[in-house]
């Protein structure tokens, strides 16, 4: 960052003066990031393997399920390393790891944005009601949140899962549960102290009502670290389900998912060395974007901020 | 020099505060026992004539804003009435005040916090219009950019953001934003404390044309005497939460009976060197008393150069002095004579 760029350098007024939006400028300054645009480049690779992942099966002509048992594996039935044909290697089944991994990452990624986007949605709301309400509101509210929040995650999951049995949507509804109430506390505070400014008393002497007060006048204002911490919740949650699918309490087999694949490789990974490297690069690849992406989105709404 | 001569003031009464009292509850915390109250507004009484303008002054803390919010009802009034038009607003509920709120709007002090930095400022003046449904699409927008040209915005700015205005725009943005609705009454709260000079003066001319433009009623709240001379009608000294003298404009400055406002007066700057030659300085000694915890009697009596033992034991009433006429009550035992200046220690 250098002292000569214009936008980067301090004078904030004179550059809010010249600038249209403050997402247009969060993406300017993100433009300049190169960390950001690996980050976003990496992520899309990711994200369009996953979504176009049948279409690269067809190309490749493995499906993630089927066990190709005469080319997939030598004669005395070991798994092959990664070849020309099966370019991460076959595991123990004989099954193609590249479209495995693939697949996983349809998995890891809908379980990161649907779990991060209902954590979301019910923080945003629960801290918003808390913080604008307060008193016997906020009361109840944040000690929910401070329930939520010091319960055991994983005893708490493997218990559930016992009752109810492993599934896409019980890894997903746990994994939000246990997300959302530092959301909640984040908007609660953000609201506590933007509900005192000028302009809500000035919204409220035009007659608005609370909900309009809540989600026009006070949301905006509240959302910039709600983002950031939005990106980097994507990448616990899909930490979240690795964990539960390797710990076999999350995605079912045969349905490939990074965490279910790293547990399966468990008894082979000292003699197939593929077997985990490259489901678990592909999950450490992931993270790390989602982290990076997370931090420089925050530098940039941290300038943006006056 | 009233700014208003033209406008017709007639006696009609658009609002009347009826002893207004606003306290707060400090709380009680810790061993401290039973609840302190801290006096905002105590007792204030006041008639807004329609077409007039009302200036209401004093130091900070003496509970103008205070005053200015309770008749808006940002704040519920501890008691006492507030009658607009007719209607006591005061003991309403939110939602029956709601309409009633378009006959009245606030023009806040601080044009920087007053406006959210997040909206644009189009929809930022739309917001009384989209919350009480009086427009819709091009209409709305059509509205809103003729409520810009009124005030002196270019239209064409719509879509900027607060940060893109300087502050004398942002004041006409507030203006704005309290016009929308066509209110009769406007409650402007230190409408130019937080400008520079030279926009101090174009804000107020503006004021001063949309009230001959659309017949507004104004209370002008302000703690510059000179500002408040310029635009207002009458005026009102308050201190502590209570009005101690009410009077014409030219009457309070010619004839100040409250050494409070004869200290204000004269803490005031005169374009005029001569008359600041021959002008004695009355300086107030002492801070203002906590509203907390108020003196006995008079509440001036503490920094009053003529307090004598009738302050300390008998509170003034709000009444005509030294044969003024009823339109100029001062609430004090020892008024000032005409062209009498208030014993000041040494200068």
């Amino acid at each position: 960052m250098s002292e000569f760029d214009p936008v980067i350098s301090g004078d904030v007024s004179h550059l809010a003066a010249t600038s249209r939006s403050a997402t247009r400028l969060v993406w300017a300054r993100l433009r300049r990031d190169k960390v950001a645009i690996s980050s976003i480049v990496v992520l899309a690779i990711i994200a369009l393997a996953s979504i176009f992942a049948p279409v690269i099966a067809h190309l490749v002509g493995h499906g993630p399920d089927t066990q190709y048992l005469e080319t997939g594996l030598s004669p005395a039935g070991i798994p092959l390393g990664p070849n020309r044909t099966f370019f991460f290697g076959t595991d123990d089944l004989g099954r193609d790891i590249f479209i495995r991994v693939i697949y996983g990452g349809r998995i890891s990624l809908l379980v990161g944005v649907v779990a991060t986007s209902i954590a979301m949605f019910v923080g945003v709301v629960i801290g918003l009601v808390a913080g604008y309400f307060g008193r016997i509101v906020d009361t109840i509210l944040s000690r929910f949140m401070d329930v939520v929040l010091s319960l055991p995650f994983l005893i708490f999951a493997i218990a559930l899962v016992s009752i109810v049995g492993p599934s896409l949507w019980v890894s997903i509804i746990v994994i939000a549960f246990f997300s959302w109430a530092t959301v909640g506390r984040i908007v609660r505070g953000q609201t506590l102290a933007i509900k005192e400014r000028e302009y809500i008393e000035a919204a409220r002497a035009v007659g608005a009502g609370d909900l309009r007060i809540m989600f026009v006048e006070i949301l905006p204002n509240v959302m910039a670290p709600v983002i950031v911490y939005a990106t980097l919740l994507i990448p616990s949650a899909i930490v979240f389900e690795a964990t539960l699918s390797f710990l076999g309490i999350g995605i079912v087999p045969p349905t490939p998912s990074w965490g279910n694949m790293l547990a399966e490789s468990l008894p082979f990974f000292q003699v197939s060395w593929w077997f985990v490297v490259f489901p678990g690069a592909a999950l450490l690849v992931t993270t790390i974007a989602f982290n990076l992406l997370g931090d420089a989105v925050r530098d940039a709404l941290a300038e943006g901020d006056r | 020099m009233s700014s208003v001569p033209e406008t017709a003031v007639n006696t009609e009464v658009i609002l009347q505060l009826d002893n207004v009292v606003k306290y707060f509850d400090a709380g009680s915390r810790g061993l401290a026992k039973g609840h302190r109250q801290l006096r905002a507004v105590d007792g204030v009484t006041l008639e807004i004539r329609r077409g007039e303008t009302l200036g209401l002054v004093g130091e900070s803390g003496s509970g103008k804003s205070t005053l200015a919010r309770c008749i808006v009802r940002l704040q519920r009034l501890t008691s006492g009435r507030v009658v607009l038009d007719g209607v006591d607003i005061s003991k309403l509920s939110r939602r029956d005040v709601r309409p009633l709120r378009t006959k009245m709007q606030l023009i806040f002090q601080d044009p920087f916090g007053s406006l959210n930095p997040r909206r644009r400022v189009g929809s930022i003046i739309a917001e009384p219009l989209v919350v009480n449904r009086r427009g819709k699409g091009l209409d709305l927008q059509q509205q809103v950019q003729e409520l810009m040209r009124q005030v002196g915005l270019n239209p064409e700015h719509y879509n900027r953001f607060p940060a893109q205005f300087s502050g004398g725009q942002r004041q006409r943005v507030g203006v704005a934003r309290a016009l929308a609705l066509r209110p009769e009454l406007i409650i402007c709260d230190e409408p130019v404390s937080a400008l520079d000079i030279s926009i101090q003066a174009q804000i107020i001319n503006l004021l001063v044309d949309l009230q001959n433009e659309f017949r507004l009623t104004y209370l002008f709240i302000a703690h510059d005497l000179t500002i408040v001379r310029h635009v207002s009608d009458r005026i009102a000294v308050m201190y502590l939460g209570k009005i101690v003298e009410l009077a014409d404009s030219e009457q309070l400055f010619e004839r100040p009976r409250h050494p409070y406002t004869a200290a204000l007066l004269s803490a005031s700057p005169t374009p005029d060197p001569d008359a600041l030659r021959t002008r004695r300085r009355i300086a107030l000694t002492g801070d203002v008393p906590s509203p907390l915890d108020l003196p006995s009697g008079c509440r001036f009596r503490t920094r009053c150069p003529r307090a004598q033992d009738l302050c300390a034991s008998e509170e003034p009433s709000l009444e005509p002095r030294l044969g003024d006429d009823a339109s100029h009550p001062a609430a004090c035992h020892f008024p000032l004579g005409d062209g009498e200046i208030a014993q000041a220690e040494t200068p």
